[in-house]
């Protein structure tokens, strides 16, 4: 053993941070008297197996966060449509919730195997675990949709009454509340995980799902016959938000990143993004006057912001199959603190 | 109750797998069919759902613990007995929604199959990749601690069926003490890698299965420094209300302009 252990730890770890970093080591090294040369802690694992379990959930559950993720915003828009005056549009979107939280239900029920065991996400109510808080979420936003658009309809049929526009505001404004965070707890469901590549993007997560949801519910509107200045502007913002989102992926040179650039995943992730991105901005740029292009971009960006979903699951699995990526962040955590 | 607690010691196992048998027999933790790994003795791989003591088998090139092996290289041989380290602050605990995942009144973690719904959400919790869902039964399972026998006074079918005491069970404080004196005694006999592996100072608190390992942990494929996910809540959501807040923003001038 070298005379001062600490030090040679150190230059250990110097020489483990550079071959982390470039890949390979320039320098010698320390070698203590009868070791082998010291290997790069990228290859220190138990048999390169994975140390974290990949995520179970079936191809329901990406599609469940793209549904659930568009009726919320659309219950926002319903509510701001009835604040404006825009009764047209409050229908279109209490129906477009109605229909979302109505699919959501089941898909998530499918991803359990049985459907008596959604039942039990019900059994308590825990705001600490993002799985209930998003499950007691899902019940509310259906519930607050469902009575939203019986008193609208009731007041469309000419039952007016004041109590029952009361009750309607109410319910919009809940349904509102409980869709944005509908839209935006899947988010944090990924972020608060094992998972490398989720927790890393913890931050960005709630960007790239609420980007997708807000254009998504647009570009719903679009196929409905709103061909409005509103949605053509929300399209604009939420493609170029794509964009930069994705130009922070493919720069950001972080090890736990990998699976956003590399593979399946990365492939999927770089088709979601030029889907929604690039593609969905030009044809709304350069389509202005065409309905054709506008459809065209609507659809695109639905296309792309479905594909990122699925894209951040083949990630969070490609991510768990890495145990480097695992030992990197907290190697680096670690050495930021203190040791064990 | 006292509080129970592993201690799991690398440098006494001998690879006899006793301890996964036991599990499984005791347990009726289903087989997980034959595959060949090529990964030295090792077949099972990681814990899971049907494996709640994974045996391990580390073949090391080193100069201490050097085996007669007929070739030139200085070799190690290492075993170790895996199993859920039953957090102090448990992940999986934290993210279960129906309450399935408890801790038991002896402190360990135990997942309750009646309740449990099979969201899978605990298994991209648990920090260390323990617990697993069965994909036939559609549930989550892991390691019980073998909360039938002790509450019988009997101690886990793992521990008692371990021929060399590498697998010792006892009340926690305890062990904590015998581990430092065997990472002492160890170190005196010129294992200086010897170490406990109870990460303490990170957000997972210190677990109730600890070990005493040669080298680092990630060797053994242990996160060196572990945290409970639920440390991230807060910038979790703190970035999720600003862009929630960025929706509403562009929603409402979008449509007022
Ligand atoms: S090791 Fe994993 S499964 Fe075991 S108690 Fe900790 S978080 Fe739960």
């Amino acid at each position: 053993m070298a005379a001062d252990p600490q030090i040679t730890e150190e230059r250990l770890n110097a020489i483990r941070d550079e071959a982390a970093r470039t890949g390979k080591v320039q320098h010698g090294g320390i070698v203590p008297a009868d070791s082998p040369f010291p290997k790069s802690a990228l290859e220190m694992s138990y048999h390169g197996n994975p140390v974290l379990k990949p995520p179970t959930w079936t191809w329901q559950v990406p599609l469940y966060f793209f549904v659930g993720g568009v009726a919320g915003v659309s219950a926002l828009m319903a509510l701001v449509g009835h604040v404006t005056g825009n009764s047209a549009l409050v229908r279109a979107e209490l129906l477009v919730g109605l229909v979302g939280g109505a699919i959501s239900a089941p898909l998530l029920i499918a991803d359990l195997g049985r459907p008596g065991r959604f039942l039990n996400m019900l059994r308590v109510f825990k705001p600490r675990s993002a799985m209930s808080l998003g499950a007691w979420t899902l019940s509310g936003f259906s519930a607050a949709v469902g009575l939203a658009v019986i008193c609208h309809e009731l007041l469309r049929a000419g039952y007016g009454h004041e109590f029952l526009l009361a009750v309607e505001w109410f319910a919009e404004f809940l349904a509102a509340f409980t869709g944005l965070i509908l839209a935006s707890y899947t988010s944090v469901l990924l972020g608060v995980t094992a998972i490398p590549v989720w927790s890393e993007n913890r931050r960005l997560i709630p960007a790239v799902f609420l980007t997708g949801a807000l254009g998504s519910a647009a570009a719903v509107l679009e196929f409905l016959g709103f061909l409005i200045p509103a949605t053509q502007l929300i399209g604009l913002v939420a493609s170029t938000t794509e964009i930069v989102i994705a130009i922070l992926i493919e720069v950001r040179d972080r090890y736990a990143d990998r699976p956003l650039r590399e593979g399946i995943a990365g492939w999927l992730t770089r088709a979601g993004a030029i889907l929604a991105g690039p593609v969905s901005l030009l044809l709304r740029i350069y389509g202005v006057h065409s309905t054709g292009a506008r459809y065209c971009a609507a659809l695109c960006f639905i296309a792309g912001a479905l594909i990122a979903r699925y894209a951040w699951i083949a990630a969070g699995r490609a991510s768990a199959r890495d145990p480097q990526a695992l030992f990197q962040i907290q190697r680096r955590d670690r050495n930021t603190t203190s040791a064990i | 109750m006292a509080v129970s607690a592993f201690l799991t010691d690398a440098t006494l196992c001998i690879g006899c797998k006793a301890c996964e048998v036991a599990c499984k027999e005791w347990n009726h933790v289903p087989a997980d069919g034959f595959t060949f790994t090529g990964n030295s003795y090792d077949n099972t791989n990681a814990l899971g759902a049907s494996t709640w003591r994974h045996v391990m088998f580390l073949e090391q090139p080193s100069s201490l613990g050097a085996q007669i092996t007929g070739t030139d290289d200085p070799f190690r041989w290492q075993f170790l007995s895996d199993v859920c380290k039953h957090c102090q602050k448990a992940g999986c605990l934290e993210a279960c929604p129906t309450g399935a995942i408890i801790r038991t009144e002896l402190e360990t973690v135990y997942v309750q199959p009646d309740v449990c719904n099979g969201c899978g959400y605990c298994v991209v919790s648990c920090p260390f990749g323990v617990v697993d869902k069965n994909h036939e039964v559609g549930t989550a399972f892991k390691c019980t601690f073998c909360y039938d026998r002790q509450r019988e006074g009997l101690m886990p079918a793992c521990a008692k069926a371990c021929p060399t005491q590498s697998i010792q069970f006892g009340e926690i404080n305890d062990l904590r003490k015998r581990a430092h004196v065997r990472v002492q005694e160890l170190h005196e006999r010129g294992y200086s890698d010897a170490q406990i592996y109870d990460p303490q100072k990170t957000s997972v608190e210190g677990t109730h299965a600890m070990f005493v390992i040669l080298g680092e942990p990630e060797t053994y494929n242990f996160p060196p420094a572990p945290e409970v996910p639920t440390v991230h809540m807060k910038s979790a959501w703190t970035a999720a209300i600003i862009s929630a807040l960025a929706v509403v923003l562009v929603v409402c001038v979008s449509f007022a302009l």
